[in-house]
């Protein structure tokens, strides 16, 4: 009998029911010393799914290893892969189930993500709040990201990582990029350990001040990539969120050559220079730059903090087209109806893909009558500017704005 | 205990009972199938010997009101919902009936509302026999628990006109709230401290029953204008210190929905509209109170301005969006039905253009024709869709009673019909198999917007062409389904229904189109 048993609690909680909870669960844990598992069960969809909901309970039981035990499950139309995460949590919290785990069925993966995909919108979503998952794609944000750190209460961090990884394997996000942002480190390397093993595509790092962060993650990532036999990449997003994380900016930003893009968290920075958040961000103006400067000279993407007032959609935009003003490619979204809002910033003006596609046409045409210098009516078209003007037009195509 | 019904199965493959209420039933023989024959009902000759000269016709209550008309055990009473859950009228009404001492009335509301729960005091005394309209949440519980005596009879506001002007229903006595009224008996809703807007759905009762008492808190002298009821009909004026609670009458504002996956699905619906090419000058489109609804015409009304793009008519119930609207010119007409908000209210007042309709002239099938039809395209709700486009809008997917029809039904002969409707509500899935209780034929429901896409009944080619170069996500119904149920996990248990009918759902014509079995 292993000590965690003997000072874990008898009877533990996951999950949460109630009035105003959907899509969640409660799972009430006794364990006991005989008798078998007893399960007793109320739900808002027991006419539908209630024998079925039954029928898991006991199968996930079973997997966890759970002999004798009392449960009791309050269901709010919980979706089967959050009615397994609870169970376990709660399971877990009572201290069994040790080097077990009870996986949903894996969904088809979509393909890896490339390192420098578009990365305009990252819709966060609470690593405690399951009701949000299910839909979240058909938003057509960029990139969802799964939240341990901030939106998830420091006594929750254990059930928000087994939710979170069950939803990494049965919830179908289309062809958003799968980020998951850790808590902070060590706290972060317990979360890597469970979800790792479900590929998500990007790590978001927050409060990261040194590259030594960065490489305990990446190899923490490759150890468990290995153990699990995953061979597509892993990105690192790192978060600088305070005056020092913003002075290593290029080191953190080559700290590993798995760091796809640096972000900026603006709560946080502002709070460390002891300044109040404004919404034209005068600032943060220095850190932002420094931000894109340091991630353009490390050859990756620079990607914008959020926008917080979700009521106030002409200050988002106005946000984030000076955003990509500075440099940024993207955003993070805290609510769906950011996300149009944000690609339209982020998407280049007809005017500019028109500009960008003259420089091209006249580019190929001083190519092909072996001109070395190129020129655009009476303009001379610097090297430099075709490289600009190649940029745009894929980013636009890969934007849906050109064919 | 309502008689063991002899079952047929219907056009539709329901079963239903041909007896109920002890009136012989025809079942649904298909859409446009039944031909009605024979004459209108008729109401008694009166005459002006027999009415005040100076056209006073006040009493002092009620009860004295329902005595003058001869109320006696097994009448039938009719009271209408444009007051909505603040209603106190028909309850009024009803036990008033209970101090006279009457047995066994027969309960003939347009709808009822859950804030008439005492009613159910009223059944189990034996005062009420049993309630033929709308019933929801405690009402409706007893209706599918099998307490009732009699068998529920569920209509849609045009079927209510039609069962009424079609003799199916013999109205004895009918009980009028009005907020505004004068002695003669004119009344109009649009004006007074419970001003509900239409008072449409009164207007058959006050044409065909027998007797009609007029009960207003608002009072003023001859004449009462505009008088949506007309005076010439009614028998009796009770003036009453209220007639309902205002703060349920009508909303304060109207709250567009403000979950990301429902607006999604409206803002759908509204490129369906502009895709299709259906929103084009001179168009029409009715669209109800629901949270998607209003959020559809938000979308669509931005996509109006843009195509510059003016419709003809809009049809209520209105609220705040389509007085919007009207106001904006994006519309010449409202045609209202039923008004939900303060300023639908304000605007059925003062606007000329914002019109007072009824069941009769928007949705009774037993006419010369009706509005309903000539509308370009409706966006409603339901409960459960099937593969097959058939529609639930009257009961849980577990069979419990959840709204009546309204005008639902009726609006499903607009050119095309939307259901605007999540793919699935907390696990439930809303596209299924199979509808726990047939509403509307699938062949009436030609467009089915979800959250994961738009499905289009194969029946409508012309749709499927239309939109075929969109980039709207156009998707087959069972497509939907499958992917509701791999997330839902597995398909959901049929509901376990008993096998005694507790109420019948009526098509437009009069015939029976499905079963509510007792439940529980």
């Amino acid at each position: 009998m292993s000590t965690a048993l003997e000072t874990s609690p008898r009877s533990t909680h996951a999950g949460h029911h109630g009035k105003d909870v959907r899509s969640d669960v409660h799972v009430a844990f006794e364990v006991r010393d005989g008798g078998g598992v007893e399960i007793s069960f109320e739900s808002r969809v027991a006419p539908y799914y209630g024998e079925a909901i039954l029928d898991q309970a006991r199968t996930i039981l079973d997997e966890l290893g759970v002999k004798h035990a009392r449960v009791s499950i309050r269901d709010e139309g919980a979706l089967p892969f959050v009615i397994s995460a609870r169970i376990e949590a709660a399971v877990r919290r009572a201290g069994l189930a040790l080097g077990k785990r009870s996986l949903p069925v894996q969904n088809a993966l979509s393909a890896p993500s490339p390192k420098d995909r578009l990365r305009r919108s990252r819709l966060y979503l609470p690593g405690s709040e399951p009701k949000y998952y299910i839909n979240a794609a058909l938003h057509e944000p960029d990139a969802i990201i799964l939240d341990l750190e901030d939106s998830v209460h420091r006594d929750e961090k254990d059930a928000a990582r087994i939710l979170v990884r069950n939803t990494l394997r049965a919830v179908d996000f289309g062809a958003c990029e799968r980020m998951v942002r850790i808590n902070q480190l060590p706290l972060g390397l317990e979360d890597l350990a469970d979800i790792v093993s479900e590929s998500p595509d990007l790590i978001l790092m927050p409060e990261v001040e040194h590259p030594q962060q960065v490489t305990e993650v990446d190899r923490m990532i490759g150890e468990l990539k290995n153990r699990s036999g995953i061979i597509r990449p892993i990105w690192i997003m790192p978060i600088l969120e305070s005056a020092l994380g913003i002075e290593n900016a290029f080191p953190i930003a080559v700290a590993s050559e798995n760091v796809a893009a640096l972000t900026i968290g603006l709560e946080d920075y502002t709070a460390d220079l002891g300044v109040a958040r404004t919404p034209a961000g005068a600032e943060s103006q220095y850190a932002r730059s420094r931000v894109v400067n340091a991630a353009r000279a490390a050859g990756v993407q620079a990607i914008d903090s959020v926008f917080s007032d979700v009521a106030d959609m002409d200050g988002l935009r106005r946000w984030g087209e000076a955003s990509r003003a500075l440099g940024f490619e993207g955003m993070g979204c805290i609510h769906p109806a950011q996300i149009r809002v944000v690609h339209e910033a982020f998407t280049p003006a007809p005017a500019e893909i028109e500009r960008a596609q003259k420089i091209l046409a006249a580019f190929q045409d001083a190519q092909q009558r072996g001109l070395a210098v190129v020129s655009l009516g009476s303009k001379m078209i610097d090297p430099p500017v075709v490289q600009r003007a190649l940029k745009l037009i894929e980013r636009a195509k890969a934007m849906g704005v050109v064919s | 205990m309502s008689e063991r019904a002899e079952l047929a199965h219907n056009a539709a493959g329901r079963s239903v009972p041909t007896m109920v209420n002890g009136r012989p039933q025809i079942p649904f023989l298909g859409v446009g199938k039944y031909q009605p024959r024979g004459r209108k009902a008729t109401t008694p000759i009166r005459s002006n010997k027999d009415y005040p000269d100076n056209g006073d016709k006040r009493v002092p209550d009620l009860e004295t009101a329902l005595r003058k008309c001869g109320l006696r055990d097994g009448m039938v009473i009719s009271s209408h919902h444009h007051l909505r859950d603040g209603d106190t009228v028909a309850l009024m009404a009803l036990e008033a009936a209970a101090k006279i001492g009457v047995k066994d009335l027969l309960w003939f509301p347009s709808a009822s509302f859950p804030s008439q729960k005492g009613a159910i005091e009223l059944m189990e005394k034996g005062i009420v026999h049993h309630i033929e309209g709308s019933m929801n949440g405690p009402l409706g519980d007893y209706c599918t628990q099998g307490k009732m005596r009699g068998m529920g009879v569920l209509r849609s506001h045009g079927g209510r006109y039609q069962a009424i002007q079609d003799g199916e229903v013999h109205i004895d006595i009918a009980v009028i709230a009005a907020p505004t009224a004068d002695q003669f008996g004119n009344a109009d809703g649009s004006h007074g401290k419970s001003a509900c807007g239409s008072l449409g759905f009164a207007f058959a009762d006050s044409s065909f029953a027998d007797h009609v008492i007029v009960v207003t808190d608002n009072l003023v002298s001859f004449p009462c204008v505009p008088w949506q009821i007309q005076g010439n009909n009614v028998d009796y004026v009770v003036e009453v210190d209220s007639i309902g609670d205002p703060a349920k009458i009508v909303s304060g504002t109207t709250q567009i929905t403000r979950s990301p996956d429902r607006l999604r699905i409206a803002e759908l619906v509204a490129k369906f509209l502009r895709a299709s090419g259906i929103m084009k000058n001179g168009f029409s489109f009715q669209a109800g109170a629901g949270g998607i609804a209003l959020a559809f015409v938000q979308y669509l009304k931005q996509m109006m301005k843009e195509d510059q793009v003016k419709a003809r008519f809009v049809r209520g119930g209105s609220t705040k969006v389509l007085v919007e609207l009207l106001q904006e010119g994006l519309t010449d007409y409202i045609l209202d039905g039923q008004t939900f908000d303060l300023e639908g209210v304000k605007s059925m007042a003062n606007d000329p253009r914002h019109i007072a309709t009824s069941p009769f002239t928007s949705y009774n099938y037993h006419g010369k024709g009706n509005f309903a039809s000539l509308v370009d395209a409706v966006v409603l709700g339901a409960t459960e869709v099937d593969v097959h486009f058939n529609a639930n809008v009257v009961t849980h997917s577990d069979g419990r009673l959840l709204h009546g029809i309204g005008g639902w039904q009726n609006c499903l002969f607009s050119g095309c019909s939307i259901l605007a409707v999540p793919s699935f509500r907390d696990r439930i899935p809303v596209i299924v198999d199979q509808v726990t209780t047939l509403t509307g034929p699938g062949e009436m429901i030609d467009v089915v917007v979800t959250e994961r896409g738009i499905a289009i009944n194969p029946r409508r080619q012309d749709l499927l062409d239309a939109v075929k170069d969109s980039k709207l996500p156009i998707r087959p119904i069972q497509d939907i389904k499958s992917e509701v149920e791999n997330i839902c996990g597995g398909k959901p248990a049929r509901p376990k229904l008993g096998d005694r009918p507790c109420a019948v759902v009526k098509w437009v014509d009069g015939t029976v189109l499905d079963t509510i079995w007792q439940v529980g």
